[in-house]
C-alpha cells in the first residue's frame, strides 16, 4: 500500500510537469472512462455542477466516489482541456481499498513504465481535478468554476448577500444556467424589466428561480386582466420582487382588501398599488392597524384618509409609533389643524427630528406661523421638503451657522 | 505602500465629540456614525483582483485536424475577488462611546475611533468634571422626574423666591464639597492638599457616588428655573433626581424638563458635531483638532498609573514587612510554647 501510494504521488507530479510522459491505463475502469468521456461530454455537463452540492450532503468516502467523480467531473469543465482521469483513479488507490483490488493494482503497476511517451490526444485528455472543497461557507469557492454563478455575477446579482440567507446558496449552486436561469431572464425581459433592475431584483428575491414559469405567466396575465398596463406591471415587479411569488388567489384577495378597506375606486386603487407595490407583498395587519390609528386616534375623516393614502401610500406601511409621534408633535405642539395636515400629508412621511428642530427654530425666531390666512404663512411642505440651506435663507431668514448653533441648544 | 483604505483608517483614529439630539438612544448615534464611516471606507478602491491563468483549447483546431491541438494561455481576473461575490470589505469599525447620555438628555457625547478607544478608558479613569444645564419646573412631580412622566403630586410654588432657591443650592453644594474631600483621599493637613483645594482640583480617586463640584442658578422665572451643574461620576437620572430634591427642599415639587450636557472634560459644545455633520469629511478634521488633547489624556493616565503602582508597591512592601514581623513573632511564640528550654537558651545567648 505504502509503496503504491508513493508511486502515485511521484507519477502525478511527473505528469503534471511534463505531459508527454505516457501513463498506461492502470485499471479497467479508466479505459471505460476514456471511451465514455467524448460521447458523454455534453450529457455530463448538465450534472457536473449539481455534483458540488450533492456531495456536500452525503460526503461519501474517497475510495467509493473516486471512479464516479472522475466520470462526472471530466467533461463539465469546458475551459480545462487537460484531463487527468487516469491519474485521478490512481490517486484514489492508496485510500482504503479492499485487499483483492490492491493486489491487482500492484500487478498492473509493475507492468507500466512512467516514461513512455503519450500522444497529444491522450495528453489533452489528462484532467486536472479542480480543488473544490466538498463543504464551504461561501459561494466564493465555486464562482470561478460554475457557469451559473459566473453569469449571475455578471448579471449584477450580489452573491455575498444571497449566501447569508438560509438554503439560498445551495439552491443557486444546483441551478442549471441554460434550463433554469435563461428562461426566467427572457421572461422578465419580455415583461419589460430594465437590465439594471434585474440584478437588484434577483438579489432581493432569488426564489424566482425556483418558480414555475407557467405560474409566473398566469400571475402576470392576472395583473394585466385587472387593467394594470404592461409598463406598470414591469415597474411593480421590479419594485416589489416578491410580487410574482404570490398565487393568483392571494393577489386577488389582497387587491380586494385594499379596494374595500380604503373605499377607493378601481382606478385609484390601481394607482396606489402601482406606486407602492410593496403593499401587496407585506403583511396586511399593520395596514389595518395604521388605518385604525388614522381614523380613531388621529380623528381624520374617511375622505381625508383616502386623500392621504392616494397622495402618500407609504403612510400605510410606516411604523405606527413614528406616525403617532409626528402627528402628536404637528397637531399638539405646532397647532396645525387636521385639514392642513390632510392637505400636506408628506409631513407624516418626514423625519421627526427634522420637523422638531425646524419648528423650534422658527418658534425661537417668532416665525412659526402655519395659518394660511395670516401673513408670513409657512406651508408644511416648505417646512419639511426644503434642504437646510434654502430653508434657512428663504423660510427662516437666518444664516445656516445660526441654525446649527441653535441645534446645539436643544 | 499603503492602500487608500489604510490611509483613511489612519486618519480615523482618535477622539471627537458629537451633539446627541434629545429622544435618541446613544447606541443609535454610535451606529449611525459607524455606518456613515463604513460607507466611505468601503467605497475606497479595492486592490485589483487576482488573475487566474486559464488554458483554453482552440475549438477550430480540435474539429478540423485532431493531431494539431493548440492550447492558448490567457489570464483573466478571477471572479472570486469580484465585489459582488466578496461583499463589502469592512463590516465593522471600532467606535467607542465615552460617558453615556440617556435618551431623554441631549448634548456632548464623546466618541472614540480605532485606537482612540484606549484613550476613552484613560478619560474615564481621569475623573474629569462634566458640565450640565438642567431646566426644571416647579409645581408637580412625576414618577421618573421628567415632565413627560406620570404625575404623582402637584403643589403650589408661590412661596419660592430666588433667594430661597439660592440658599438651597448652596446647602446642596456644601454637602457635596464635604463628600468630595472624603472621597479624594487626601490628608487635608498637607500643603499638597491645600494647593489642590485652592485650585479646585480635588477629585475622587477611585469609584465614588455622584459628586457635584459646582451648582448655581442661571435664571429663575417662576415656575421655570435653569441650573448649571459641574459634576463627577454622575448619571442623568441622578441629575433629574437632584432637580426633584431641590423642589422638595423648597417645600414644593419640581420636574426636570431638559438635561443638556455642555462640556465633557476637555470636549466643549462648540466643537461637537451636529447630526448633519456625522460624515467622514467633518469627522476627520474634528479628530485632528482633538489630537493634542487625546495625547494629553493618555499621558496623564500613564503618569497616574506609574504613581499608583509605586504607591501600591510601597504599600505592599510595608504590608509584607508587617506580616513577616507578625509571622516571626508568632513563630517565636510557638517555639516558646513548644520547647521552653531552647528559648531559654536563646534568651541566655542574647
Amino acid at each position: 500500500m505504502y509503496l503504491c501510494g508513493r508511486g502515485v504521488v511521484y507519477l502525478q507530479s511527473m505528469c503534471i510537469k511534463a505531459r508527454h510522459v505516457h501513463v498506461a491505463k492502470l485499471c479497467q475502469t479508466s479505459t471505460t472512462v476514456l471511451s465514455h468521456s467524448r460521447s458523454q461530454k455534453d450529457k455530463w455537463r448538465l450534472y457536473g455542477i449539481r455534483y458540488f452540492s450533492d456531495q456536500r450532503t452525503d460526503s461519501s468516502p474517497l475510495s467509493h466516489t473516486a471512479s464516479k467523480i472522475t466520470e462526472q467531473q471530466t467533461p463539465e469543465h469546458g475551459l480545462v482541456p487537460v484531463m487527468i482521469s487516469e491519474l485521478h483513479e490512481l490517486s484514489s488507490a492508496p485510500g482504503p481499498v479492499p485487499a483483492e483490488q490492491t493486489s491487482i493494482d500492484l500487478d498492473v503497476q509493475s507492468s507500466l513504465s512512467p516514461f513512455e511517451e503519450i500522444s497529444d490526444e491522450d495528453a489533452i485528455r489528462i484532467f486536472v481535478p479542480p480543488n473544490l472543497p466538498p463543504t464551504t461557507f461561501t459561494l466564493r469557492d465555486y464562482v470561478d468554476k460554475s457557469e451559473t454563478l459566473t453569469n449571475l455575477v455578471h448579471l449584477g446579482i450580489n452573491l455575498s448577500k444571497l449566501e447569508e440567507r438560509p438554503n439560498v446558496g445551495s439552491m443557486l449552486v444546483r441551478l442549471n444556467f441554460q434550463e433554469d436561469v435563461v428562461p426566467l431572464l427572457l421572461f422578465l425581459k419580455d415583461l419589460g424589466v430594465q437590465d439594471v433592475q434585474l440584478g437588484l431584483m434577483l438579489t432581493k428575491n432569488p426564489f424566482l428561480f425556483t418558480e414555475n414559469l407557467e405560474n409566473l405567466q398566469a400571475r402576470v396575465s392576472y395583473l394585466k386582466s385587472k387593467k394594470f398596463s404592461s409598463e406598470s406591471v414591469a415597474v411593480m415587479v421590479s419594485k416589489a420582487p416578491y410580487l410574482l411569488n404570490f398565487s393568483v388567489k392571494r393577489l386577488d384577495n389582497r387587491l380586494g382588501f385594499f379596494q374595500q378597506q380604503l373605499g377607493l375606486s378601481a382606478h385609484k386603487t390601481r394607482d396606489v398599488v402601482t406606486r407602492l407595490p410593496k403593499l401587496l407583498c407585506g403583511s396586511l395587519e399593520p395596514v389595518k392597524e395604521n388605518l385604525r390609528v388614522c381614523e380613531l386616534e388621529f380623528g381624520f375623516h374617511r375622505n381625508e384618509i383616502q386623500h392621504i393614502v392616494t397622495m402618500v401610500p407609504k403612510v400605510l406601511t410606516t411604523n405606527k409609533r413614528k406616525l403617532t409621534q409626528i402627528f402628536d408633535f404637528v397637531y399638539n405642539t405646532m397647532g396645525v389643524p387636521h385639514s392642513l395636515i390632510a392637505k400636506f400629508p408628506q409631513i407624516l412621511n418626514a423625519k421627526f427630528l427634522h420637523i422638531r428642530e425646524r419648528h423650534l427654530f422658527l418658534e425661537y425666531l417668532g416665525r412659526a406661523q402655519y395659518e394660511p390666512t395670516h401673513p408670513n404663512y409657512i406651508s408644511l411642505e416648505r417646512l419639511v421638503a426644503l434642504p437646510d440651506e434654502t430653508f434657512c435663507s428663504e423660510v427662516a431668514l437666518a444664516s445656516l451657522d445660526d441654525f446649527e448653533r441653535f441645534q446645539k441648544t436643544l | 505602500m499603503t492602500t487608500p483604505a489604510a490611509r483613511l483608517f489612519s486618519k480615523l483614529d482618535g477622539l471627537f465629540a458629537v451633539y446627541k439630539p434629545q429622544g435618541v438612544h446613544w447606541k443609535l448615534v454610535r451606529d449611525t456614525v459607524e455606518t456613515n464611516l463604513l460607507k466611505v471606507v468601503n467605497s475606497c478602491p479595492a486592490p485589483p483582483p487576482r488573475c487566474m491563468v486559464q488554458f483554453q483549447l482552440l475549438q477550430s483546431g480540435d474539429c478540423s485536424s485532431s493531431n494539431q491541438l493548440t492550447v492558448t494561455k490567457s489570464s483573466l481576473p478571477a471572479l472570486t475577488d469580484h465585489p459582488l461575490v466578496t461583499g463589502p470589505r469592512f463590516h465593522k469599525i471600532r467606535v467607542g462611546v465615552g460617558h453615556r447620555l440617556d435618551a431623554f438628555s441631549s448634548g456632548v457625547l464623546v466618541l472614540g475611533l480605532g485606537n482612540g478607544n484606549t484613550a476613552l478608558e484613560s478619560l474615564y479613569r481621569s475623573h474629569v468634571t462634566r458640565e450640565y444645564i438642567l431646566e426644571g419646573e416647579f409645581g408637580k412631580s412625576t414618577d421618573d422626574f421628567t415632565h413627560t412622566g406620570r404625575v404623582i403630586e402637584r403643589s403650589t410654588f408661590d412661596h419660592v423666591t430666588n433667594d430661597k432657591l439660592e440658599r438651597v443650592l448652596a446647602m446642596i453644594q456644601g454637602a457635596n464639597q464635604k463628600a468630595l474631600i472624603t472621597y479624594s483621599q487626601m490628608d487635608l493637613s498637607t500643603q499638597e492638599a491645600y494647593e489642590l483645594a485652592v485650585k479646585g482640583l480635588l477629585r475622587p480617586q477611585d469609584k465614588s457616588p455622584p459628586i457635584l463640584t459646582g451648582l448655581r442658578c442661571l435664571s429663575y422665572k417662576p415656575p421655570q428655573f435653569i441650573l448649571e451643574v459641574q459634576c463627577v461620576n454622575e448619571t442623568q437620572r441622578y441629575l433629574r433626581k437632584l432637580v426633584h430634591e431641590v423642589g422638595l427642599e423648597l417645600r414644593t415639587n419640581a420636574v426636570c424638563t431638559k438635561v443638556r450636557r455642555t462640556r465633557d472634560g476637555p470636549f466643549k459644545m462648540e466643537d461637537a458635531l451636529t447630526r448633519h455633520h456625522w460624515t467622514t469629511e467633518d469627522i476627520i478634521p474634528a479628530i485632528a483638532s482633538f489630537r493634542r488633547t487625546t495625547r494629553k489624556i493618555r499621558k496623564n493616565d500613564s503618569y497616574r498609573k506609574v504613581v499608583k503602582q509605586s504607591d501600591s508597591t510601597t504599600q505592599t512592601q510595608a504590608q509584607t514587612r508587617t506580616s513577616t514581623c507578625k509571622l516571626e513573632s508568632v513563630n517565636q511564640e510557638k517555639a516558646g510554647s513548644l520547647n521552653p528550654s531552647e528559648t531559654s537558651v536563646d534568651a541566655k545567648q542574647f
